[in-house]
Formats: structure tokens, C-alpha cells, sequence
């Protein structure tokens, strides 16, 4: 990827006239303003909403936040119907694992592409390639079917172990490595001695550090913010991870509840991403286009 | 794009043996892919495929087949015309989301990307327009629920503001629902949509816009007829890749109507129509809707995979 000096209109009509050069910065500010507004707004006013007791929120509209954020928290930790805190604790223990077997495994399969020669290869590669974009969904069926003759419904196996066999990770992970790994290190290692495994492990994957945190932070977040599949293996309430609750929570008699508990709720299972994101947010940005467009 | 370098690598060396042997660990290695491919992955697809030929199904608690049926199942989805009126729910909703998409995304990216703007502060709204396609699509839609309700935040601000004169049900209106549906899509994907058109742009090679700018092309011109013709495989990849995304629309449609796809089944999915034959145990017509997807969505591959294939070779013959 080139430079910003690389590109589109540098155009001499508004170098010379510098007024019309500010004003159509001027428009642009105030249009990207705007947006970034219409993409705040909703999380700003859940976090409002979140302080706010039921009987404040059924008086209407305000942009100022009140004083029961503690008072919502406490009564969706002690919420007996929707288990909020395990709910949270079962999605990290699933995202996380997720993340890490997904990408451990991925750049073993793109090492394998990438530093051996062996007959198929080829075919593998292209095989990989284009099944990169048939959704989960359409084996949905089947999936479930084999979970229910494996005896791991309720578990967590079938929700972590199929990340193993990750397309776009693997695909990612391999152009990365094609430019960044040199041979070379890797035939110094086995004039050393050392071992196939060792020179993976030690070699390798170190050098992948860059790439397979970017990598772990979308397995992540998609693993963590996955819905469809979690419910059709996930009925037992302990075991439920958080988008199956946000669902049970929209199934509840809406009216009955506690506005309060609901806003807290949501805000619970959207805000701690939201933070990690603001943390990490110049790879996850930057990860965007290397994952996406194959340069 | 298959690699240039895979073959250069340990061909011409099987003389020693030793590395011959070693490309053993090839295999190894790709073990664990394959296994969890073929178990979790090619077996329940198989298992799907072979299940869209049966009549499977629960009638109240008694459980009717597996029958062998043909094709059956895929003549039941037809003739209901559920499948006709999701397939429409599903682009109706994917093409109003998609349009303001592309047209933001198009904008913010030749924004971004034009040193004589040089707008500042871009690591912030770029932050900022990313965010949302971060968020748990669940939570998101059921925020929006709340939000939108008829005692809800958006009802209150707009009846204070004056905009309406008394609150407005979103959700029993077919056109105020669909539309939020769009909305959220659009508002959880165009930022990615500008990341990656703005890699596409910077790939330009600036001479071009440079012997532009020699002739004296305006900004409107450049854009129509150099950016945006440059930029066709790119906004092919980023079309087809939305249109996959779009037939799998699902959380957001679920959470926002309760599973219902109400007002009147008009924003049921076809992602929503197989959750519920899922759900219900109806096995058969299940499979059938998902080898129809499988279908739709291995096309729809094969023309992102021939685009970016195509982009390939003309880099080459740069």
C-alpha cells in the first residue's frame, strides 16, 4: 500500500483557489462529523439509559445521565432468569480459546503450504481458497446432527474445536508469512539440528507475532459476537453465552420488566468491547484491509 | 492466486533425500485443518445435502419419516412461495442497507484519500466509523428495539423536538422496520467498506492522476472516470462479499422482531426461515433451503474468486 501523497484528484482548479479548497474541507468536516454522530449516539444514549432507574426512564428523553448505574448493575448480577455473569464468563472461556487454537492452528496449516513441497499442495491451496466463502449456516443441519450423535450438545467442544479449520485465517496467515518469513532461517535451524516441530514452534510462529494477534483479535470478536450456531448447541442457562441471553431478554415479556435492567444488560455485553477496541483499535484498523483485499 | 514461490522452493533438491523426507511434515502439519474440515465441516455438509432428499419432519410429537423423497422437498419450498417472499425480504432489506453503504463508503474513502484535502483527525473518525461493525449484532438490535420503541428514547427526543406529534410504532410499520433493518447494516458495515476501498485507491498509480491533472481534469471527472473505473474489481469483490453477507442476514432481523420476521412475516430472512425449520425439527425442508443456499452462495464465490483472479493478472501485466 502506498502513501497518502500517492493518490486520487490532485487537482490544480482547487490548489489555486485555496477558498474553494477550505470550503469543501469545511463540508467535509461537518458530513463526517454528522456521521460520526449518527454512530456514537446509540451507544452515548445506552450509556445514559444504563444509570437510569424504570420509573426515570418512563418520563422520557434526556441526554444527562442519572445516578442508578449501580443500583441496574447489582440487580442484573442477582437476575436469577438471565445469568449475565456466567453468560459473560462462558463467552470469554469460548472466544478466547477459540481465538487462540484458531490462529495457533492456522499458521501451522499456512506453514505447511508455505515452507514444504509435497504433491496436492497446490490443490489444497486452491481447495482452501474457494471454500473460503460458503457460510457455517448451510451445514447448520448437519452440524447439529453430529453434535447431537457426539453427545456434545450443552458443550462447548463443538463451539471452539471447528475453528481449528479456518479459512480466512489461514489465508491471511499465509500472505503474511510469504513476506515475512525467510527460508533461510528455517534451513539454518535444521543445519543446527533442530527440530520440525521445534523450528515451527520456536522459529516460525514467533516471527508470525504481529500477524496472528491481529488474526486473534477477529476470531475474537466474531466468535464472541456469534449467535446463530451457540443456540442451536446451547440450551442449558448455565451454559448460555451472551447473544443467546440478549436473545432471551428480547423473548421476555418486555413490558413486565425492569427498563433499567434491560438497558444494563445491554450495556454489560457491548461496553467491554467497546473499551478493548479504543485499546487496540490502530491494528484492528489497520488488520482491515490485509484480511479483505488480496494485494 | 496460487503462490509464484510455492515451487521454487525444495524442488530441486531431492538428490540429498534428506529434504524429501522432511516435506513429510507438510502433510503433518496440514493434519489437524484437514481432520477438523472433514469432521466438523464436510461431514455435516454431506449429512445436510443427503437430508434435503427426505421427508423428516415432526407432526405434533410423532416424528414422520426419514422418507426417501427426491426432490420433493425442494418442490414443497417453491410452491409455499415462503421462499420467493424471504428471498425478497432478505434483498429488499440487503439492497436498502447496501446503496447508502456503498455511496458513504465511496465518499468517506476518496476523502480520506486525497492529499490536497488532507483532512486531520482521521485516525479518530475512522476509529469511530469502524466501531460499530465491532458490536455484538444482538445487542445492537435489541439497543435499536428499545431504542425505537413506542416509550422509547427516539419516539421521546423527536415528539419533544416536534418531528412527530405523537409516538410513532416502528414495528408494526413494514417499511419504518425493514428500514432499521438497512440502517443497522449499513451503519455496522460501511466502515469497513471505506477501509478497504481506500486501500484500493491508494493502490492507484498516482502518474495517472498526475497526467490528469496535466489536462486539466476536474475532481468530478477524475473521480468518474478514472478512480471509479480503476477501482471495479475492488468494488466487484466488495459487492459480491456484501451479497454473501447479505443472504446470511440473521441476528440482526431475529433479535429486532422477536424470531416473527413481523409486521406480517415481511422482514423474515432466509437465514430466519432455516433457524425455525431447525428449530421445529423439520429436517427435510431444512436441508432443502440449505443446498439452495449452498448453491446461491458457491456462484457468488466463484465470481468474487474469478475478480480478484482477474486483478491479479492485470497487476501482473502493470
Amino acid at each position: 500500500m502506498a502513501g497518502n501523497t500517492n493518490s486520487s484528484s490532485a487537482d490544480a482548479e482547487f490548489k489555486s483557489a485555496s477558498g474553494t479548497l477550505k470550503a469543501r474541507r469545511a463540508v467535509c468536516y461537518v458530513v463526517l462529523v454528522i456521521i460520526s454522530i449518527l454512530c456514537l449516539f446509540w451507544f452515548y444514549m445506552l450509556f445514559i439509559n444504563a444509570t437510569r432507574s424504570n420509573d426515570e426512564l418512563g418520563q422520557g428523553f434526556t441526554l444527562l445521565p442519572s445516578s442508578h448505574l449501580g443500583e441496574n448493575l447489582k440487580n442484573i448480577f442477582n437476575n436469577g432468569t438471565i445469568p449475565i455473569v456466567s453468560g459473560m464468563a462462558n463467552s470469554v472461556i469460548i472466544a478466547a480459546l477459540t481465538a487462540l487454537l484458531s490462529t495457533y492452528f492456522s499458521t501451522m496449516t499456512a506453514y505447511s503450504i508455505q515452507v514444504y513441497n509435497y504433491k496436492g499442495k497446490k490443490a489444497i491451496f486452491t481447495f482452501i481458497l474457494a471454500i473460503m466463502m460458503i457460510p457455517t449456516q448451510v451445514s447448520a443441519l448437519g452440524f447439529v446432527n453430529l453434535v447431537k450423535g457426539m453427545n456434545l450438545e450443552d458443550n462447548f467442544i463443538p463451539l471452539i474445536v471447528p475453528s481449528i479449520a479456518a479459512p480466512i485465517t489461514f489465508f491471511y496467515l499465509k500472505q503474511y508469512m510469504a513476506a515475512n518469513l525467510p527460508l533461510s532461517l528455517i534451513e539454518a535451524a535444521r543445519i543446527d539440528g533442530e527440530h520440525e516441530i521445534g523450528i515451527f514452534n520456536k522459529i516460525a510462529l514467533p516471527l508470525m507475532i504481529p500477524a496472528i494477534a491481529v488474526q486473534a483479535i477477529f476470531t475474537f470478536v466474531s466468535s464472541w459476537n456469534n449467535y446463530f450456531t451457540p443456540a442451536l448447541i446451547l440450551h442449558d442457562s448455565s451454559k448460555k453465552t451472551l447473544p443467546i441471553l440478549i436473545a432471551q431478554l428480547r423473548n421476555a415479556d418486555f413490558l413486565k420488566f425492569d427498563m433499567g435492567q434491560v438497558y444494563a444488560m445491554i450495556a454489560f455485553s457491548i461496553f467491554p468491547v467497546i473499551v478493548v477496541y479504543l485499546f487496540l483499535s490502530k491494528y484492528i484498523v489497520g488488520g482491515v484491509t490485509a484480511g479483505g483485499v488480496k494485494e | 492466486m496460487p503462490n509464484k514461490d510455492l515451487n521454487v522452493q525444495f524442488t530441486n533438491r531431492g538428490r540429498s533425500g534428506k529434504i524429501d523426507k522432511l516435506n513429510i511434515w507438510g502433510y503433518i502439519f496440514l493434519l489437524p485443518f484437514t481432520l477438523v474440515f472433514i469432521v466438523f465441516q464436510l461431514i455435516p455438509l454431506v449429512n445436510t445435502i443427503y437430508n434435503s432428499f427426505f421427508e423428516n419432519y415432526m407432526a405434533g410429537l410423532k416424528q414422520v419419516g426419514p422418507n426417501f423423497v427426491g426432490l420433493a422437498n425442494f418442490g414443497e419450498l417453491f410452491k409455499s412461495g415462503d421462499l420467493v417472499k424471504y428471498f425478497g425480504n432478505t434483498m429488499i432489506m440487503w439492497i436498502l442497507g447496501f446503496i447508502p453503504q456503498i455511496v458513504l463508503s465511496l465518499l468517506l474513502s476518496s476523502w480520506f484519500t486525497n492529499p490536497s484535502l488532507r483532512l486531520r483527525f482521521q485516525r479518530f473518525f475512522k476509529t469511530v466509523i469502524y466501531l460499530p461493525n465491532l458490536i455484538m449484532a444482538s445487542a445492537f438490535a435489541m439497543l435499536f428495539f428499545t431504542m425505537f420503541d413506542i416509550t422509547g428514547p427516539v419516539n421521546g427526543l423527536f415528539v419533544k423536538l416536534g418531528i412527530f406529534k405523537e409516538p410513532f410504532s416502528f414495528f408494526t410499520s413494514i417499511g419504518a422496520t425493514r428500514g432499521l433493518v438497512a440502517f443497522m447494516n449499513c451503519l455496522m458495515w460501511f466502515g469497513n467498506t471505506t477501509i478497504l476501498l481506500m486501500a484500493g485507491m491508494l493502490g492507484i498509480p498516482v502518474d495517472i492522476f498526475e497526467a490528469a491533472d496535466v489536462d486539466g481534469a476536474t475532481p468530478t471527472q477524475v473521480f468518474w472516470k478514472i478512480t471509479l473505473p480503476l477501482l471495479r474489481p475492488i468494488l466487484v469483490y466488495v459487492m459480491v462479499t456484501s451479497l454473501i453477507g447479505g443472504l446470511q442476514m440473521f441476528d440482526v432481523p431475529q433479535i429486532l422482531t422477536n424470531g416473527k420476521g413481523d409486521p406480517m412475516r415481511t422482514s423474515m430472512t432466509l437465514i430466519m426461515y432455516l433457524n425455525k425449520h431447525l428449530y421445529s425439527k423439520n429436517y427435510g425442508l431444512a436441508g432443502a433451503l440449505s443446498v439452495l443456499l449452498l448453491i446461491i452462495t458457491a456462484i457468488l464465490s466463484f465470481i468474487v474468486f474469478k475478480v480478484t483472479g482477474e486483478e491479479e493478472l492485470n497487476k501482473k501485466a502493470r
